[in-house]
Order: C-alpha cells, then sequence, then structure tokens
C-alpha cells in the first residue's frame, strides 16, 4: 500500500510535467496544425539556459527560469519564421517531417552546449522532502519537495494559460485560427501573429517543463531530451488537439509509468528494465484501439 | 479502375466486330467508338513520314507508360547498370561496403516510399521492420550461440524469410494503422519503433540481448560459401564482392518491382488514397485493403533490406534499430524525391556518402574537429546536423528533393530554347 502510495506521489510529479509537455504540443498544433517534434529541442534547451543563467551566471533561480523561458520562446519564434511558415498550405505530413529536420538541429545544438557534461539548474527544492508517514524503518511515504513545485506550479501555469486563452481577445483570435486560417484572415486577425504567439507559448511552456525535469535535485545532460517523446503519447492519449486532455493523459501518463516501476520490477522483471518508459507507448496503442483520436481529441469530419 | 473490371464482365455488343481482339492487349476493356479507334498496341499506327525526326512521338498508351519511354533512358539505364556490376572489381574495400550499404537503404527506402510517398500514411516505424528482416535472417542462415537460436540454413531461403516475417508483422500491424490516421500514424509507429526496441533488448535468444547483440546470416547462397574466394576465369570474386552483387541483384530486382507496381492499378489507387482518401473510397478503391497492401510491402522491403545491412555491418546490436535510423530513412526518400524510385535510389547513395564526403572534407574545414578534437564540432555531430538542415531545406524549397532538381536540369534542356 505504501508502495503504491509512494508511486501515486512521484507519478503526479512526473506527470505534470508530461502535462506540460503535451500542453505545449497541443498548443503549437491547434495553431498551426503542425505536430512538432522538435518540442524535445526546444524541452532540452529551457533546462540548458536555466542552468546557464543560474548557475554560470549566478542569476537567482526564478528569474534564471524567467530568462530561460524567454530566450527559449525567442528560439522558437525564429524556427517558426525560418521553417515552419513556408510549410503553410501544405500536407501536414511534409510539416510534421520539416519538425523532425528541425529535432536533429536543436538536439546537436543541445548535445554543444552541453558539451558532454552533466548540469544543475540550482534549485531551491534539492533533495529536500517531507516524511508523510514514518515507520521503524524510517520514512516509508515520502514527498519530495520538488513533486509538490513541479505539481504546484505546472496546474497553476497550466489553470492560468486556460483562463487566458478562454477570457482572452488573443485566445479568441488562436481558436479562430485553428478553426480557418482564411476566415480568421478575413475577420482582420493576424494570423501570421498568431503563429509566432502560439509557437512562443508552445516554446516557453516546453522551456519550463525542462527546467522542472531537472529541478529533481540531480543533473540534467542532453541525452534527458528523449524524455520529451514519452509525452507524444501523452498527447495522442488525450486528443492531439484537446488541452485538458493534454493534461489528463499527461498525468494519467505520469501515474502509469510511476506505478509501473514500482511493480514491474517485482511482478513482471521479464520485461525488462525501463519498462516503465515503455509502457505509456502501450496505453496508448490501447486507447487508439478504441478511440482513434485519443479520449478527448476532436472526430475530424469531412466535408466531401 | 473499378468500371474498368466491370466492362470486362459484361459482354459488349462490339465483342464479334471484324476488329482482332487478340492482338491488342487490353482493347476488351475498350468499348463503342474508343474500340474502333484501335488506340492499342497493334493499332494507332502513325505514317512514317509523321514520325520521321521525332524519335519522342508516342502513339499507343503502352509506349506512353513504358518503364523507359525514351531512348535516352533505356541507354543510361543499360550504362548505369553496367557500371553498377564492373564497379565492385575496380572499388576500393571500403567503398564498396559503403556502397552496398547505399543499396540496403535505397531497397528500405523505396519500402518506405512506397508506404509514406506513393499511399500517404507517415511512418516513423520503419526499422522496426527493418530489424525484424534483420533477425529473421540472422535465425535462419545464421549460426547458434550459447544463447541465440541459428538454422543454419541456405541464405536464399534466409532472405525469403526476411521478406515475409516482417510482411506478417505489417499484417498484424496494419488494421490498427488503418484506423488511426495523419500525426496518430506517426506517433502510433513512433510508439512501434520504441515498443520493438525493448522487445529486442529482452528477447536474448532472438537478438542476443542488450549491449550484447548476435552474429549475422552466414553467406551460403545455394550451397556455395560466399565467404571464400572464388575465381571465375580472370576475376576473383571475394567476400565482399558477392554481398556487392547479392545487393545489386536485389536492388534491381525490387526497384522495377516498385516501379510496376506503381503505375499498376495497384499504384494508382495507393496515390488516390495519399491524395485524398475518401473522394478513393468513393471511387471503389478499399482503404482497408490498400493501406493493408501499402504496410504489408513496405515492411518486405524493409525486411530484405534489414537483412542485407546486417550482413554488411556482421553484428547486429538491438539499440542501433533506434529513432535516428527512422530519421535517416525520412531523409534518404524526403531528400531523394517523394514518390519515386529514382529518388529513392539517389535520396540513399547521399545519406550514405554524405559521412564519406564529410570526412575527407574535414581537414578543409576550420570549425569541424578532428579525430583529436578542439573544433567547434565533430563529423558526426556535422553529419546529423546536415541531415536535418537538409530535410528542411528541401522540404520548404524543393518538396520533390533531388529527383526534382534533376527533373528541372532536363526539363529546361529539353525545351531549350523555350525554356521558362
Amino acid at each position: 500500500m505504501n508502495t503504491l502510495i509512494q508511486a501515486i506521489i512521484n507519478g503526479l510529479g512526473t506527470g505534470a510535467v508530461y502535462a506540460l509537455l503535451a500542453v505545449s504540443f497541443v498548443i503549437i498544433f491547434r495553431a498551426t496544425g503542425v505536430l512538432n517534434f522538435a518540442q524535445p529541442g526546444l524541452f532540452i534547451l529551457g533546462s540548458f539556459f536555466c542552468s546557464y543563467f543560474a548557475v554560470s551566471l549566478g542569476l537567482p533561480f526564478y528569474l534564471a527560469v524567467v530568462l530561460a523561458m524567454a530566450v527559449v520562446a525567442l528560439i522558437s519564434i525564429a524556427v517558426e519564421r525560418v521553417a515552419i511558415r513556408p510549410m503553410i498550405g501544405r500536407p501536414v505530413f511534409a510539416a510534421a517531417l520539416v519538425t523532425v529536420g528541425l529535432f536533429t538541429i536543436l538536439l546537436i545544438l543541445a548535445f554543444r552546449l552541453f558539451d558532454a557534461a552533466a548540469r544543475t539548474v540550482n534549485d531551491p527544492w534539492q533533495l529536500n522532502r517531507f516524511c508523510l508517514v514514518s515507520s521503524d524503518t524510517g520514512c516509508s511515504i515520502a514527498v519530495a519537495h520538488n513533486t509538490i513545485a513541479r505539481f504546484v506550479i505546472a496546474m497553476v501555469v497550466l489553470a492560468a494559460l486556460g483562463w487566458w486563452l478562454s477570457r482572452s481577445r488573443i485566445g479568441l483570435a488562436m481558436r479562430a485560427t485553428s478553426l480557418d486560417q482564411e476566415v480568421a484572415l478575413a475577420q482582420g486577425i493576424d494570423v501570421g501573429r498568431v503563429f509566432s504567439l502560439s509557437w512562443a507559448i508552445g516554446g516557453a511552456l516546453a522551456a519550463l517543463a525542462g527546467i522542472l525535469l531537472a529541478a529533481n535535485g540531480t543533473v540534467v545532460q542532453a541525452t534527458d531530451s528523449l524524455f520529451a517523446l514519452v509525452a507524444l503519447p501523452a498527447l495522442i492519449l488525450g486528443g492531439i488537439d484537446s488541452l485538458k486532455g493534454a493534461v489528463i493523459g499527461g498525468l494519467l501518463v505520469g501515474l502509469i509509468s510511476a506505478v509501473t516501476s514500482a511493480y514491474q520490477p517485482i511482478y513482471a522483471s521479464w520485461l525488462g528494465p525501463n519498462f516503465e518508459n515503455v509502457v505509456p507507448y502501450v496505453v496508448m496503442i490501447l486507447v487508439l484501439l478504441v478511440r482513434p483520436y485519443g479520449l478527448y481529441g476532436t472526430k475530424e469530419v469531412q466535408r466531401v | 479502375m473499378t468500371t474498368a473490371t466491370t466492362s470486362q464482365e459484361t459482354p459488349s455488343p462490339q465483342q464479334d466486330s471484324p476488329v482482332v481482339v487478340s492482338e491488342a492487349r487490353g482493347l476488351e476493356r475498350l468499348t463503342g467508338y474508343s474500340r474502333s479507334l484501335r488506340s492499342s498496341e497493334g493499332g494507332g499506327k502513325v505514317p512514317a513520314s509523321a514520325r520521321r525526326g521525332r524519335p519522342r512521338l508516342v502513339t499507343t498508351y503502352a509506349a506512353d507508360q513504358a518503364l523507359l519511354n525514351t531512348p535516352a533512358k533505356r541507354w543510361w539505364t543499360l550504362a548505369a547498370v553496367v557500371v553498377a556490376f564492373i564497379a565492385p572489381f575496380f572499388l576500393a574495400r571500403d567503398l564498396l561496403l559503403l556502397f552496398s550499404l547505399a543499396m540496403t537503404f535505397a531497397i528500405a527506402g523505396i519500402g518506405l516510399n512506397l508506404l509514406t510517398g506513393y499511399a500517404g500514411q507517415i511512418s516513423l516505424g520503419h526499422p522496426f521492420f527493418m530489424a525484424i528482416g534483420a533477425y529473421t535472417a540472422a535465425v535462419v542462415a545464421g549460426k547458434p550461440g550459447s544463447v541465440v537460436w541459428g538454422l543454419e540454413l541456405d541464405l536464399s531461403i534466409a532472405l525469403i524469410a526476411a521478406a515475409i516475417v516482417p510482411a506478417i508483422i505489417g499484417l498484424i500491424v496494419a488494421p490498427l494503422a488503418v484506423r488511426v490516421r495523419g500525426l496518430y500514424l506517426a506517433v502510433l509507429t513512433l510508439g512501434l519503433l520504441m515498443l520493438g526496441e525493448q522487445l529486442f533488448k529482452q528477447w536474448t535468444s532472438l537478438t542476443g540481448g542488450s549491449g550484447v547483440g548476435r552474429g549475422v546470416a552466414q553467406p551460403v547462397l545455394f550451397g556455395s560459401d560466399l565467404s571464400v574466394r572464388y575465381a571465375v576465369g580472370p576475376v576473383i570474386i571475394n567476400k565482399d564482392i558477392s554481398l556487392y552483387l547479392i545487393c545489386l541483384v536485389l536492388l534491381i530486382g525490387l526497384g522495377v518491382m516498385a516501379r510496376n507496381l506503381a503505375r499498376s492499378r495497384t499504384g494508382r489507387s495507393f496515390a488516390a488514397v495519399r491524395d485524398r482518401d475518401i473522394a478513393a473510397e468513393i471511387m471503389g478503391v478499399n482503404l482497408l485493403r490498400t493501406k493493408t497492401l501499402a504496410f504489408m510491402l513496405s515492411s518486405a522491403f524493409a525486411g530484405v533490406a534489414g537483412a542485407l545491412m546486417s550482413m554488411l555491418i556482421g553484428r547486429i546490436a538491438p539499440e542501433q534499430w533506434n529513432i535516428f535510423l527512422a530519421i535517416q530513412m525520412l531523409a534518404v526518400i524526403v531528400i531523394g524525391g517523394v514518390a519515386t524510385v529514382t529518388g529513392s535510389l539517389i535520396g540513399a547513395a547521399f545519406v550514405v556518402l554524405l559521412p564519406r564526403v564529410l570526412e575527407w572534407l574535414a581537414p578543409y574545414l576550420p570549425f569541424v574537429s578532428g579525430s583529436a578534437g578542439g573544433g567547434l564540432i565533430n563529423v558526426f555531430q556535422l553529419e546529423t546536423l546536415l541531415f536535418g538542415a537538409l530535410i528542411i531545406v528541401f522540404l520548404t524549397l524543393e518538396p520533390r528533393g533531388l529527383f526534382g532538381l534533376w527533373y528541372r536540369v532536363r526539363t529546361y534542356f529539353k525545351a531549350w530554347p523555350f525554356s521558362y
């Protein structure tokens, strides 16, 4: 029982990071119709710049977070201008392939910047933990500070973003653009600006996710960017164009992989080490078997 | 396409007209006036005066659709094939290996092109099927080890099995892949790749296990051991050359097969599904069957390519069938040219030979660090960077890839002096 509760607590922490990542995918997808495979690159650049500002330059952690998010947002705007804007009106698959190309470029950039070294982000939480339930052998259920921080920060940011997107004129413009770019243009919406803005938000969210992933008291490396690929099942699970689905999918994936990593080595060790990294894909495939558009995704309606 | 078959079944009133049916292939499909025009192989005679000085005049549908429809194409293809067959006897050993590898990439690229280029189903899971092909061949024709299986059968059986087993796996996966569309499919195939990697790491009797790997198929073709040297007249054939020749023969065979498929009814139904699946369905294309067939064919090509690739590499580990190979495969078809077989050949040559060219160039590029280190970027990083950049550049500027570039050049000179 203690194992289960511990796994759920840890899972909610990681799940919050997945949720942030999945939402960053959704925001970009809804505005531009592009599934951005380059998101892992933006994600790891977020942790790099945070580490650079906080450790190399010695700035306060929260300032470093904001700066890192701003830098990655700028990178992401530039990427959209250069590589994605020319793909408007082309098949979705071509645009997705462009982002695969971007993925490799950003990954090499990250490898180059990290220079084969592991870095820390100098977060205030480090390895501190509460003891929730103590037993005679020590602490049977512990809550790490960074788990709480991850969950709270992610949920607050996502709630604020969701509120802003549903209330503001800009949010309305983004929804209009996602419905029909030409009609939105005819209504006086600057579609290009909406594209830039959504990429900026997507990049900033990915950067925040990268920072939160790195802020677990240990180090972060360039190869950790592949962590972001696990957010893809979360995204597909929830439905590629649903913010609510992305949050639920992210938390679900976090929970499932935490519970798997707690029990699978004991009960199903033949599945091998690191099975928790692929179990989200198993769940995703099972969900797609039943619901081809994910749990909350809009079913594609086509006029003939 | 359906109309053609239905009219075949209902006997047309023109059936017993004096037009000779037997002489013309495809004539029985035509009805009414078009039939009397005899627009078929035997018919459509053009006076010699009209033909004179117009070598590219096409008077029959069959001639228009021919694989090599101009004399220039026929001669250049013949020359290329002859050069390809003679080349291994003059090439250095490492270059020979590189060219063989390029041919296996080309086979895999053609397979991916059938699925992604022609049928429009984006797949990141191609390396999974290549791995299945490689392991099938390794089990069927490999030596049994202390943990790994090996049946030590002939290579001919192994290569056939390496096509069939992935096709069957493709058939099993296809119903799921047919249900989901577009980007969902891309992520689904990515999931397949990830699950496959986990499976291969665990299934030690098949793969030798993570980080260890296993030996590959023994090159014993039709009972003769290819790993020894043979002297055929004045020509000496060693193992590398025989592997090269096997790759070449399979590439030509599979390439011609893919070209033929693409211009057949099946290929046209692939294109119809790609361009607009609903419209295709209304025209009578069975979506389930078409997509399943595309998946199976693509997996079979991938399997053969994987088997050959494993034999060239010599030892295979479960980690090498990863997402970076998937990106390389996508680079092959995007840089070469989507939905062209020739493009896949060019793309494969480009992707495989680019690292070697960069290695040659590295000493002259000041920002590239050599083996000693110290530069801005190493060769491997530069190469990956270039792949990514080239994918973007080609997709944004020349969506038809290198083949499209060549097509433009060709058209420019063909239409000269009216080149605009």
